[in-house]
């Protein structure tokens, strides 16, 4: 199957080496973002490298009213649709301003969530397809110090499950990935563990790995998943007193 | 702030490390701050470090177009991105330093060189124009011909942030190299040997440092790209694959660097060498990048790092200069395990380190006893007439650089074009740059 992969929020680092994975194996790709004119040096590397054939899409996720008519206007329904939107924001900023946390949480989740069910849709019809939701280890339990984006990463996760769960008869599969840090524009300046932190092109990779052998729920690095589980089973009362 | 260092992990300096992904992020960056721009830190010194901002171009890794082995691209693309890319269609960079993993802004930053210096130059002659940021954030595309384009090749990015590239890579038909290799016994059959093969593609020697000149046991090893009539049948043309690293976990105890065991090792290598000296069929990375497959090696040195040490001699007082300083190591039982010995053809730019002549890199564990060797063999170097590579160095004091006059007129003219405010690094503000 070489069909087109649609990726989603395609102008960030962790988009730019998924699509680099994507192109590699064989795969046409569809970038789609706000302000396509910032995607063509990456078209152009994606033709150059791997001769592959590469089309733009002007897509704003928090334009829902405009998500139909950008589904219904790509030229063929993908095969793969990845999608990479999200806003980190900051947690002071969240705090102090609602409407902060309210864009924070419409980047994370009412968007993707949106742009994914008029996919979704699209694909039951047709019997196939594959749509894969970049969500957050954020969102496997909420923290003093993230928690709004923590909150919408965990509803984004809760709805991909359940879309898994909706479409598993109908021949679609969806993944979910959980990256921890990953070196990219948004985590730029924080101080990140190394054996914790990813560089973009694991995650390209990982997520390859996950949509062709079909799994459901990944960490791009295994650490991941046992260090969520213990962060998962701290007791609320002892939780709540550490700063995570 | 992230501890920073080059390639021989020495020195250490805690940086402002920003990431460039683009233009945009570029010119933020250069309105922001003085900076240096740095490519995979394979420069082994502090030519790539400033603590104040760090450009991190890696971040910036696209290629723009390729047309019948004409390349453009960003800086950050690294040379083993360029050959598993082009070599199965065909290509290979005209000229390779040691590494493949150097980002392209870096080889043109330090104008690398290749074991074919004496044939095709340095890097710069298959670099057709560089994009630059200069200090008032305009970009100007400078091109051969240009002042500030011999300035940028070989300026060690203190001439702006270069931020993409046109170059010309080399047909080649197959992925394979034919290697010549010779076992030779002093320095002086070496120079004589190299001087030899003049016409030969890819020269360059391995040669032992520890036991003086008369005893400067050496492999030379000669290459050519392999045509399809050199393979036997059943290999394939283009074989291009990425190979597993092996990791080096952590430092070899300091006693194999000196003495005795050095002795040991180089003349073990030397044997091996001469038990396998004859033609061979080698694969490109074998050939060009012995190094590559050990992921990390330069914590062989273990925690303090090392430095490297290397100087060009021009033709006419090279072997007498080689010889003083191989002298001068077998005396102070210091040593590099494996030193290169290479001819370089003649010079080109305004600041590059290649001069027609002969180049000798050797690298020593960073400690007191090395630093004061090389300080003698600064010495014997500008009393040859020789210079320095600043992609190595690490350590010069300013009076030795600038004993090179064209240091001075780097200096003035990036004084006189406003980019002594901007373009810094710990390396520049040592040597006054």
């Amino acid at each position: 199957m070489n069909g087109p992969v649609l990726i989603l929020g395609a102008a960030s680092g962790m988009a730019r080496a998924v699509a680099r994975s994507f192109a590699q194996a064989g795969h046409p790709i569809q970038l789609a973002a706000r302000n396509v004119a910032r995607l063509e040096d990456d078209a152009a590397d994606l033709r150059t490298r791997y001769g592959t054939e590469v089309t733009l899409y002007e897509f704003d996720a928090l334009a829902l009213d405009s998500h139909a008519a950008f589904v219904a206007a790509l030229p063929a329904l993908p095969e793969v649709a990845i999608c990479a939107v999200g806003a980190m924001g900051t947690q002071k900023g969240s705090e102090a301003d609602p409407l902060a946390a309210s864009h924070v949480m419409r980047s994370n989740f009412e968007g993707p969530a949106s742009v994914l069910a008029h996919l979704a849709n699209a694909m039951e019809t047709r019997g196939s397809g594959t749509l894969v939701g970049i969500s957050s280890v954020a969102g496997d339990r909420g923290r003093a110090s993230n928690y709004v984006y923590g909150s919408a990463k965990a509803g984004f996760t809760a709805f991909l499950s359940g879309l898994r769960n909706r479409l598993a008869k109908k021949g679609v599969h969806v993944v979910t990935v959980l990256p921890g840090f990953v070196k990219t524009a948004m985590t730029e300046g924080m101080d990140t563990p190394a054996p914790l932190t990813a560089e973009p092109e694991e995650v390209g990779a990982a997520i390859l790995k996950a949509v062709t052998r079909k799994t459901n729920v990944i960490y791009t690095r295994p650490i991941w998943r046992i260090v969520m589980a213990v962060i998962r089973n701290i007791p609320e009362p002892l939780f709540k007193k550490t700063s995570i | 702030m992230t501890e920073l260092s080059g390639w021989g992990r020495f020195p250490r300096v805690d940086c402002r490390v920003v990431t460039a992904r683009n233009e945009a992020d570029v010119r933020a960056a250069v309105l922001e701050a003085p900076l240096i721009a740095r490519g995979n830190g394979r420069a082994y010194g502090d030519a790539a470090l400033n603590a104040g901002q760090t450009l991190d171009m890696t971040g910036m890794d696209r290629m723009l177009s390729f047309d019948e082995g004409v390349l453009v691209a960003e800086a950050g693309v690294l040379l083993s991105d360029i050959i598993h890319t082009f070599l199965p269609r065909g290509w290979f960079p005209m000229v390779t330093p040691g590494t493949k993993l150097v980002s392209l802004g870096g080889a043109i930053a330090a104008d690398v060189h290749g074991k074919n210096h004496h044939i095709d130059g340095s890097f710069r002659s298959c670099v057709d124009w560089i994009d630059l940021m200069g200090p008032d954030e305009v970009v100007t595309r400078v091109s051969t011909g240009d002042d500030m384009f011999d300035w940028t090749n070989g300026g060690m990015g203190l001439t702006g942030v270069i931020l993409r590239a046109q170059i010309r890579l080399r047909r080649v038909e197959t992925s394979w190299i034919v290697q010549e290799s010779r076992a030779l016994t002093s320095l002086a059959d070496t120079i004589a040997a190299f001087e030899d093969t003049m016409d030969v593609p890819y020269s360059v020697a391995w040669i032992d440092c520890a036991d003086g000149p008369h005893h400067g046991h050496s492999i030379l090893l000669l290459g050519r790209h392999a045509v399809p009539q050199d393979l036997p049948m059943r290999k394939p043309e283009f074989k291009v694959r990425h190979k597993p690293k092996i990791p080096v976990p952590f430092g070899v105890p300091a006693f194999v660097f000196k003495g005795f065991m050095l002795r040991m090792l180089n003349s073990a290598y030397w044997r091996l060498g001469k038990f396998r000296a004859g033609e061979a069929l080698v694969d490109w990375d074998t050939y060009f990048y012995p190094l590559d497959g050990l992921l990390n090696w330069n914590r062989l040195y273990g925690k303090r790092g090392f430095v490297q040490f290397q100087c060009a001699l021009p033709k006419d007082t090279a072997s007498e200069g080689m010889e003083e300083i191989m002298r001068t190591i077998a005396a102070s039982g210091e040593g590099s395990v494996l030193s290169v010995l290479k001819r370089f053809g003649p010079q080109s730019g305004h600041f590059s380190f290649p001069m027609a002549g002969y180049t000798l890199a050797m690298d020593f564990p960073a400690n007191e006893r090395s630093l004061a060797l090389m300080e003698q063999l600064d010495a014997i170097t500008l009393a040859h007439k020789g210079r320095f590579y600043l992609a190595k160095d690490a350590r010069m004091p300013e009076a030795v650089a600038k004993a090179d006059s064209r240091a001075e007129a780097f200096a003035a003219m990036r004084a006189k074009a406003g980019l002594k405010k901007r373009f810094t690094s710990v390396q520049s503000e040592r040597l006054g740059l």
